[in-house]
């Protein structure tokens, strides 16, 4: 039987009373949402809290939000939700793309977009999803809110910025026009984490690449901020050539090391193959030709 | 500490560490055994119970969080000795071999009927992609599920008539 190791419970019932509770208890707490990825590390004592603060009651963190230039997701949102938001679809439908492989169906019902950004598996997929579409993640504390982009967010493998008496409240995103994005992900069955993935996203403006964001799953030992690539992208034309390129500069700069999912030198070729993929699909969206 | 989880519609309340799953609790307390421990992983589906009407994996569950919440079990699908549709698909297709992930199978088909009563196979596929059965009975689990649709709306359609 794998359970984890004791431990003390509260379940929140406000914001403030969720991050008091973290302030007072220190790194012995740890905020538990949908609970499919921290508990499964409990069981196999790859995390051992003393206190785990339960926010699921806190529905003033459940929405996603048009607030005019940004689009606002709340960090108690569940994926199912991120899979149906028709907000999102419209803007960012990698986020859909995405949603449809992450887990399962039953997963998604719990599962939600603080608790996925705050684990930082490297494996995992909106992580990726939350870079190519430069989305920042606000902090929030007893001295108040603070708002970082996701490149500052993960600082190690499973490691992020937020500090002792901080809690993810809300994940950004900026609405710009001629966007179009696309996620690219092989799994060796449905549901498992990725082999490879790669969430892309351009803005198009007067027929050139305006601005292009990248990341990649499960090639290295954090989420990849394709950055090289972005910067290969920014002020070019759209071709077949240029995402090769990108492709290459993707299998070039990610670190995947060899596991049962498959050798080192396979995920390089997935990580530029799905790039390319990706990009294709991203740019024939921001053109309205989606193929 | 104390907790009360309603089961099939009854307040269960028991002592319980905080660590304690809610797939425990379901067999241990009331002593509902139908819903079936199996990965510990969230990986096979043979645990799954509906919380709020919504398919959950309750080996990857604190019963201390179910507090508040209706939980459903397979036990709750026949009512006055009546099976439910999807049990009675689930018998008619022959979608059991050694019987083990059935209970999730069950309570997933159920949740996506409630939902969805006329669902693609593709749907019936997808619904059920987060359970699995060893015994590789999936085409006729896919079978019982149509079936049940099947039932379910020529059922409403004498009703209405």
């Amino acid at each position: 039987m794998q359970t984890p190791a004791p431990f003390e419970y509260e379940r929140a019932t406000s914001v403030e009373g969720a991050i008091a509770s973290l302030e007072r208890l220190g790194s012995d707490a740890r905020i538990i949402a949908g609970g499919h990825s921290l508990l499964p590390m409990m069981k196999l004592r790859l995390a051992n809290p003393e206190h785990l603060i339960d926010i699921n009651d806190l529905h003033e963190l459940s929405y996603i939000r048009d607030e005019g230039e940004e689009i606002a997701i709340g960090a108690l949102t569940r994926h199912v939700e991120l899979l149906d938001s028709a907000l999102l679809a419209e803007w960012f439908p990698v986020f859909r793309e995405a949603e449809q492989v992450i887990a399962d169906p039953v997963v998604r019902n719990r599962g939600t977009m603080g608790g996925s950004l705050c684990q930082a598996d490297a494996a995992e997929d909106l992580s990726a999803v939350a870079a190519a579409v430069k989305a920042k993640v606000v902090i929030r504390s007893t001295s108040g809110a603070r708002t970082i982009s996701m490149g500052e967010f993960h600082v190690g493998p499973y490691m992020t910025a937020v500090g002792e008496g901080e809690l993810v409240t809300e994940v950004r995103i900026p609405k710009r026009p001629g966007g179009g994005s696309a996620h690219e992900k092989v799994e060796r069955r449905a549901g498992d984490f990725a082999i490879a993935a790669v969430s892309a996203a351009v803005w198009i403006d007067g027929g050139t690449i305006a601005d292009a964001g990248i990341g990649l799953s499960a090639v290295g030992p954090i989420t990849i901020e394709l950055t090289r690539a972005e910067e290969l992208l920014r002020g070019r034309r759209p071709s077949e050539e240029l995402f090769a390129q990108a492709g290459a500069i993707a299998s070039e700069d990610c670190s995947p090391s060899a596991d049962g999912r498959g050798p080192a030198d396979y995920k390089r070729h997935l990580a530029g193959a799905l790039t390319k993929r990706a990009l294709r699909r991203a740019t024939a969206r921001a053109l309205h030709q989606e193929a | 500490m104390d907790v009360t989880i309603t089961i099939n519609g009854e307040p269960v309340t028991r002592d319980v560490e905080p660590r304690l799953l809610l797939v425990h609790f379901i067999r241990e307390t009331p002593g509902l055994t139908g819903t079936h421990w199996g990965c510990d992983t969230s990986n096979c589906g043979a645990c799954v119970v509906l919380m709020d009407g919504k398919p959950l994996k309750s080996c990857t569950t604190l019963a201390v969080m179910c507090e508040g919440h209706e939980i459903t079990t397979v036990e709750a699908l026949e009512v006055d000795g009546e099976l439910d549709p999807v049990q009675q698909g689930f018998h008619e297709k022959h979608a059991l071999q050694c019987g083990f992930c059935t209970p999730g199978m069950l309570m997933t088909s159920r949740a996506l009927l409630d939902e969805n009563p006329d669902p693609s196979d593709l749907e019936i596929r997808t619904a059920i992609s987060g359970q699995i059965c060893r015994c590789t009975g999936y085409q006729n689990i896919v079978a019982a599920v149509r079936w049940a649709a099947d039932h379910e709306a020529s059922t409403k359609q004498e009703a209405g008539a």
